[in-house]
């Protein structure tokens, strides 16, 4: 569980998880296998649609919670159980000791509850002096470490076989094997005797069925089936976001669930228990069974129309498998109770400010736990909402203030960035990298030589560049972005050439500024407003078919994240229509616009390779076009292993979290090594600024380059 | 193709998809056609596979005093088999007795250290995953399928439906008769929480095994 009180202690913890080997060992392995068994769970069908129904059936349940609770209430109570209702943790962990009392029960037994993590009802009822033990087997071990979960799904996936097995020789007082499977055997004996003589209960709750008031408990373990069988007293405790109108809704999400969570097409047990069933120890031999409902915290982010799509969370835990920071540091720093990306979230509502505060800001917006969610949500965007309401209600940072101020103003931003390049003169060397770090902004940054700003900013070269083109095909806008601008005007320079080879006639609005993605990512959410209204007034009055940007995450910014920054605004609605519907990333223009052919290019069979950045792949949805490009320009490509995992770069995030930043650069130079590759192309400033860097540091001779400028150098000249 | 004919090759195919989704979720299956096959098959399980051994899994390990105790009240090998037709529960038990092995219909919370093979029929079979729809309302049932070292589970192929939607209104009728309890069953139990190794049996069943009978 992270606790740190400060943004400086939590990047302690950060680091102290890095020196984890195992940990990183493990998780790296995770990583890899859970990619490719996810693509085989789901060989058979189509994702996206299975996942649209989750949302559309969640969304439409949230819609009628209040009717549902009542539904489940009447049908659960009419079958026997006593439906309670908890508005927070405290009143949850009070009803169940409560019931432990009145019905006299001295031993428990659980089974995996999240909600009863979240809760942290253990406490409450060892403090009221019952006994307490888990039955999952992951659970189980970290209960008796005194730990918390490091994985929603797989509790003790920090932990090595030799850890349990020392675990284990405490347990039973003889000494255990390290042998995995023999382990497993002594958890089935220990935990058997455990099951014969708790007299109550506990289990959560996957599905919460209203039309017939079940619930629907899924495992692996069969430890639910025991729980909810042998004590006289079942308890089950369940957030009220567990509701679903049908059993054929709950069928539609176990469909995805766990072939999101585990790869599995389904899980060897689900139990569905309705009412209270036969009990052989109960009297009148009928089990005493209590459902619990919990709100704490969900029904306010239930009502907010940005948070509340949090509702569709199934608790896959697939967004901590794909998430490059977590598998970094594991759970146990990337979550207060709940882990991963929907930890981050949850931990503000649940737990409140002082768990999410610096755990929010580790975010590096990679967006790969978007792109798997299970319940469709857009999580790197309610962890920015996140943080900017913590923000908001605390009081801004001064350099995230700062930073605010002078973005606000293009032409201050632009002054200074022009004065940064006197200010670097004494430490820049002639070969475009800084020797010293002069920019205090950067005082972490020793792990990638950093570039120069260049001499002349792209704006200064335009006039003189502008190309005139007859019988223009298409009529362009360019948008740079602050880095293509003002630190490697060449990438401009590049494109400019090669799109007037195809005819392209193109503009620059001088007015435009920096897209504004990195004040989103300090959550400065009104400069960065003010920034992207900034930039729609300078394109407005151009006269053009397409936007293209050079730069992955400009694009997917300008796309896809201005429609809602400028929502308030409805007379601006149809221009921002406009706007981001022009907006296109450099390789799609070229591949589905301009259809380059092999005959426009002199191909010199380069092994080179491709590093995909985030707001690419998954922000745009690109996969093909700048691979399909390298083929055509007479290249010999090669796919790296792990082409759309982040390359640390993360914009503001590698200034905050460099340690993070750093690994995850070297993780993907490695990968680039291993293709053998002479040339490593991208289609974002910022990895190549990151990349480069950090190539350069590890005195690598592998070139690092914009995808644009292979294919500019390989035109054939006309 | 007459639909009649269509029926039965979508019928074939959810059998055949049956039997290879089980497969894969670790389960054996095999097709014994009638009850009395798949009595001689389980007897034959008992005597001559690794099941019926007098000391039930895990027994044979180091544990604390208390895991042993439970592990001692197993004194022979037993045969758990409730909610039988009395015919069959009597041809299944002279068999055992013949055998040497205990045949109990009821008494399952005396046997908490586990049986050796529990002997149930299923309900519904699932192709699309393989999996087993068990009503089990009684608890003589669910500790049956739960404590035991193998699980033996007899489904009629006609109860085979393509995918869980197939099996969504008789479920709604399982649970809007009052107190129900259903179960899922796909494959034997199953963990993966130390160190991500897939390793069988940590609460439930070794083994899951599958005959296909045609009524
Ligand atoms: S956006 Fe990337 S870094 Fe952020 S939580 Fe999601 S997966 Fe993790
Ligand atoms: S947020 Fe999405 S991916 Fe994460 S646990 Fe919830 S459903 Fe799964």
């Amino acid at each position: 569980m992270q606790e740190a009180k400060s943004l400086k202690n939590y990047r302690k913890e950060c680091r102290d998880s890095l020196g984890n080997d195992y940990l990183r060992k493990a998780l790296d392995a995770f990583a890899v296998a859970y990619r490719k068994s996810r693509a085989n769970a789901f060989a058979e069908f189509d994702v996206e649609e299975l996942i649209g129904d989750v949302v559309a059936m969640k969304d439409d349940a949230l819609q009628q919670l209040d009717a549902l609770y009542d539904q489940f209430k009447e049908k659960a109570e009419g079958a026997g159980v006593t439906v309670h209702y908890a508005k927070d943790a405290a009143e949850a962990n009070a009803i169940i000791s409560r019931i432990a009392k009145e019905t006299d029960c001295k031993k428990v037994i659980k089974s995996k509850s999240m909600t009863a993590e979240e809760t942290l009802l253990n406490h409450v009822l060892e403090d009221d002096g019952l006994e307490v033990t888990e039955s999952d087997l992951g659970e189980w071990i970290i209960q008796l470490r005194h730990e918390g979960p490091s994985h929603m799904v797989m509790p003790a996936i920090h932990l090595s076989r030799y850890q349990v097995q020392d675990l284990f020789s405490d347990v039973t007082g003889t000494r255990q094997t390290d042998d995995i499977e023999k382990l497993v055997k002594v958890a089935r004996r220990e935990l058997r005797q455990k099951f014969a003589e708790a007299d109550m209960g506990i289990s959560g709750a996957n599905f919460a069925v209203a039309e017939t008031g079940t619930i629907g408990i899924v495992t692996n373990e069969g430890n639910a089936r025991l729980v909810t069988t042998l004590p006289r007293v079942h308890v089950a405790l369940m957030g009220i976001d567990k509701l679903v109108p049908t059993i054929g809704d709950a069928l539609r999400i176990l469909k995805v669930l766990t072939r999101n969570a585990t790869a599995q097409a389904i899980t060897s047990y689900v139990t569905w228990v309705t009412g209270a069933n036969e009990c052989e120890t109960s009297p009148g031999r009928k089990k005493d069974i209590h459902f619990v409902f919990l709100d704490n915290g969900r029904r306010e982010m239930a009502a907010d129309p940005l948070f509340s799509q949090v509702f569709r969370c199934v608790r896959c835990g697939a967004c901590a498998n794909v998430c490059p920071v977590y598998r970094l540091v594991g759970g146990h720093t990337m979550g207060h109770i709940y882990i991963g990306a929907i930890g981050l979230i949850l931990s503000y509502f649940y737990h409140g400010p002082d768990s999410a505060r610096n755990l929010v800001q580790n975010c590096i917006n990679c967006e790969a736990c978007k792109d798997i969610c299970a319940g469709g949500i857009d999580l790197p965007r309610l962890i920015k909402a996140v943080h900017a309401r913590i923000q908001d209600e605390e009081g801004h940072p001064i350099p995230s203030l700062l930073l605010g101020m002078i973005m606000k103003n293009r032409k201050l931003f632009h002054t200074l960035l022009r004065t940064a390049k006197w200010a670097q003169k004494p430490v820049a060397g002639d070969d475009g990298f800084m020797r010293h770090l002069p920019m205090i902004f950067f005082k972490d940054h020793d792990f990638k030589a950093l570039p120069t700003v260049a001499e002349k900013p792209f704006r200064d070269l335009w006039p003189k560049l502008k190309p005139a083109i007859k019988n223009p095909r298409y009529r362009v806008g360019l948008f740079s972005g602050c880095v293509q601008d003002f630190v490697y005007p060449e990438q401009m320079v590049a494109a400019v050439e090669l799109f007037a080879d195809h005819d392209v006639e193109m503009s620059f609005p001088m007015k435009q500024s920096c897209c504004g993605l990195p004040l989103q990512m300090m959550a400065e959410m009104k400069t960065s407003r003010d920034v992207a209204l900034q930039n729609l007034r300078a394109f407005e009055k151009e006269n053009v078919d397409y936007i293209v940007t050079l730069c992955a995450s400009c694009a997917s910014h300008l796309k896809h994240n201005y429609p809602e920054l400028l929502k308030d605004d409805l007379k601006l609605k149809d221009k921002v229509a406009a706007f981001t519907s022009k907006v296109i990333d450099m390789s799609s223009f070229v591949h589905d616009v301009l259809q380059v052919r092999a005959e426009d290019f002199q191909g010199d069979g380069k092994k080179v390779t491709f590093h995909a950045p985030c707001h690419l792949c998954r922000g745009l949805g690109v996969h093909d076009a700048p691979r399909n490009l390298m083929k055509t320009a007479g290249m010999d490509y090669q796919e790296a292993a792990e082409a759309e995992v982040c390359c640390g770069f993360g914009g503001t995030y590698s200034a905050k979290f460099p340690e993070l930043s750093r690994q995850l650069l070297e993780k993907k130079l490695d990968n680039v090594e291993a293709t053998g590759a002479d040339i490593l192309f991208t289609d974002c400033p910022g990895c190549v600024m990151q990349l480069r860097g950090g190539m350069k540091k590890r005195g690598s001779t592998i070139e690092v380059k914009h995808t644009v400028e292979g294919l500019a150098e390989r035109r054939k000249k006309k | 193709m007459t639909k009649s004919v269509e029926i039965l090759e979508s019928k074939q195919s959810d059998l055949d998809r049956f039997v290879e989704k089980a497969r894969a979720a670790a389960a054996v299956v095999t097709d014994v056609g009638t009850f009395q096959e798949a009595v001689s098959y389980t007897l034959n399980l008992c005597g001559s596979r690794g099941a019926c051994r007098l000391k039930v899994s895990g027994c044979e390990e180091p544990l604390s005093p208390n895991a042993e105790d439970l592990c001692e009240t197993k004194q022979g090998k037993i045969i758990a088999a409730p909610h039988l037709s009395s015919d069959q529960f009597e041809l299944l038990e002279s068999q055992c007795v013949e055998n040497g092995f205990g045949c109990i219909s009821s008494g399952m919370r005396s046997q908490l250290a586990g049986v050796d093979i529990g002997f149930t029929y299923g309900d519904i079979g699932i192709a699309e995953t393989g999996t087993l729809v068990l009503n089990c309302p009684g608890e003589e049932l669910r500790l049956a399928t739960m404590v035991c070292e193998y699980h033996v589970c007899l489904l009629a192929k006609s109860k085979i439906v393509k995918d869980a939607f197939a099996a969504e209104e008789q479920m709604r009728q399982f649970m809007n008769k009052g107190p129900n309890y259903t179960a899922f069953i796909t494959g034997p139990s199953r963990t993966a929480d130390i160190e991500r190794v897939l390793t069988i049996g940590v609460h439930g069943p070794l083994e899951l095994h599958i005959l296909l009978v045609e009524e």
